[in-house]
């Protein structure tokens, strides 16, 4: 017995099914795939009771809109998009906050607008979805019709599957948000900085990119000055990371991302650390970057520290204030409580 | 230029290590050789790693190890590395050469490489072919080993739409398309067999350290076998020859 579907009403610009990747079959040249922004993916999870690597919707600068036709399903958004509830039978539509777990019911039609912060969001669904796994990963690989949702991109009339029936309970919010961090993105020189001119890698850290119309989950084109090689841009096919900025001979950089080839024949200048990826996945068409090289251990060390963050994000997840018809007088009373909580308590000796 | 084997830096969630320069199946013994060691040993955070023409990619996670650790754990596995990879497989591969649809490119190989048509053929079912990686699309192999007589620039204009199964070569490698895609290698033929095929237990039919040697089919055999694949009853194990 089937625990119900979302129907899709409008997919959305660029919706696709997502977990941490596929890992495992590079060797073979099976892609990764997988989220652009794992902090995300793993938090919505994490609200919605889910384990961090559970299939989501990834949805790309324009959510969907769905009808719930399931008995109910409980839902989690993170990112920054305005959310509409129109419950069944008509009625008031009304906003639901990101990063707050809520309950749908039958016949409730929510649907997500733009995305206003970064180009990416997720909505998760407790339980998942009930779409087999290929190759041991529910991430879509759309360049080959693999995994996800029929291995593409959702459309409008899309059944998507649930795996469990929700039940009323508590909800449960995020406290504080992601950091993604600011500044320059970091960078580790390698592995063929040796085939760029000192010149080359002196504009490649010092000038500033910006990120061309071809920016999509395979890789980031970025427009701004060229670098220079100092033999042609071809060496022999190898593997390649999320991250592998590779320069061809228009000296014009490329950021991989999640689903580039498992291998490469152009010359890589540098990788972005792993904690900055993130971030740039977010980037949108139009947004300006610089590059500043750091250590690989300085990249690991930023790694850890991105972890604790995100470890204390869900440490903090806590159950949620009803978000209904709070008056006036309650919500005056919640804050001096909490004001009282929160402060130093030497304050109050 | 250091000695090899040299490690080079891919972020803080990679390495490679690389065991040569060029396409030679001496370095690429000694890539395949770190990539079983790796997988029988299973170091913590050890995620995979991708052999290709003359480096090992290992991948890892930086929350479980660090370059560090691996790097030195990988180092210390290079006294011990010995060129004598774990036994690929060994397949025969049925090629319908004899349709100019499959093989557009069969006549001007041969005009190009000052031979007949049947010479091109018998060339290339002639051979025995090494398979050096995969990567580009999911199952797509390199094989290496083609004859010196049919070594081909790629095309100058790739073509945008290659059909799936086509057989082709280009400079010393030939390849088997498993997907339609673009691409510039010149086509000699086609196999009805799917080098991916989701359906399959291991859709990905060819690994690296496998060898392939291809065998010329008939139109109507390719015909048959084809309907046996769609069918999904085609038996691919039989095409491994057994040592």
């Amino acid at each position: 017995m089937s625990a119900g579907v979302l129907d899709i009403v409008a997919p959305g610009l660029m919706t696709s099914v997502q977990d941490l990747g596929r890992r495992g079959h590079q060797a073979l040249g099976m892609p990764v795939a997988g989220a652009t922004d794992p902090l995300a993916l793993r938090l919505v999870n994490t609200l919605v009771g889910n384990d961090e690597n559970t299939g989501a919707l990834e949805i790309g600068f324009l959510g969907p809109a769905f009808t719930v036709n399931a008995e109910a399903v409980r839902i989690a958004f993170g990112g920054s998009a305005k959310l509409m509830l129109t419950p069944a039978g008509g009625g008031d539509v009304r906003a639901l906050k990101p990063w707050r777990s809520a309950l749908l019911k039958r016949g409730d039609r929510l649907a997500i607008g733009a995305v206003e912060e970064g180009s990416v969001a997720y909505l998760a669904v407790a339980g998942g979805f009930a779409i087999p796994a290929f190759m041991g990963s529910l991430s879509t690989y759309m360049r080959s019709g693999l995994g996800g949702f029929e291995g593409r991109a959702l459309k409008a009339g899309d059944r998507l599957p649930l795996n469990t029936a929700a039940t009323e309970g508590d909800e449960r919010e995020m406290a504080d948000v992601i950091d993604y961090g600011s500044g320059p993105v970091r960078v580790v020189l390698g592995p063929q900085e040796d085939r760029f001119t000192a010149k080359g890698i002196e504009t490649f850290l010092s000038a500033t990119y910006t990120l061309t119309k071809e920016a999509d989950r395979m890789g980031i084109r970025l427009e701004g000055d060229s670098v220079e090689h100092v033999r042609g841009a071809d060496i022999a096919s190898e593997g390649v990371v999320s991250g592998s900025i590779q320069v061809p001979g228009n000296g014009k950089p490329i950021i991989l991302m999640a689903d580039r080839q498992t291998t490469g024949g152009y010359t890589k200048i540098a990788t972005v650390i792993s904690a900055d990826l993130p971030r740039v996945g977010r980037m949108k068409p139009g947004d300006t970057l610089s590059f500043v090289a750091v250590e690989v251990a300085v990249a690991e060390a930023a790694r850890r520290e991105q972890e604790k963050m995100l470890r204390r994000l869900i440490d903090g997840i806590r159950t949620a204030l009803p978000d209904v018809y709070l008056d006036l007088n309650a919500l005056y009373t919640q804050n001096l409580i909490s004001g009282a909580v929160d402060a130093p308590s030497g304050f109050w000796r | 230029m250091s000695a090899y084997p040299q490690i080079r830096s891919f972020g803080d969630t990679a390495f490679s290590v690389e065991f040569g320069d060029g396409i030679d199946r001496g370095v690429n013994a000694m890539v395949m050789a770190l990539h079983a060691a790796l997988a029988d040993l299973k170091p913590a955070g050890l995620v995979e790693t991708i052999p290709s023409f003359r480096a090992l990619l290992v991948n890892y996670d930086p929350l479980l190890t660090s370059r560090a650790d691996l790097e030195r754990l990988v180092r210390d596995l290079f006294a011990g590395l010995k060129p004598q990879q774990r036994a690929g497989r060994l397949w025969r591969l049925p090629v319908c050469y004899a349709n100019e649809e499959f093989g557009p490119d069969l006549k001007e190989v041969a005009e190009r490489c000052k031979v007949t048509p049947e010479r091109v053929i018998a060339t290339h079912t002639g051979g025995r072919y090494f398979v050096y990686m995969l990567g580009f699309m999911p199952g797509l192999a390199y094989m290496g080993g083609l004859d010196a007589s049919l070594h081909l620039p790629r095309r100058s204009s790739p073509r945008t739409k290659v059909p799936q199964s086509s057989v082709a070569i280009a400079e010393s490698m030939t390849t088997i398309y498993p997907w339609e895609s673009p691409g510039g290698w010149h086509l000699l033929g086609r196999t009805p067999l799917r080098l991916f095929d989701a359906a399959r237990a291991e859709p990905i039919l060819l690994a690296a350290g496998d060898e392939v040697t291809y065998v010329a089919i008939s139109t109507d055999d390719y015909a048959a076998m084809t309907r046996q694949v769609e069918q999904g009853t085609f038996d691919y194990a039989a095409l491994q020859v057994k040592s």
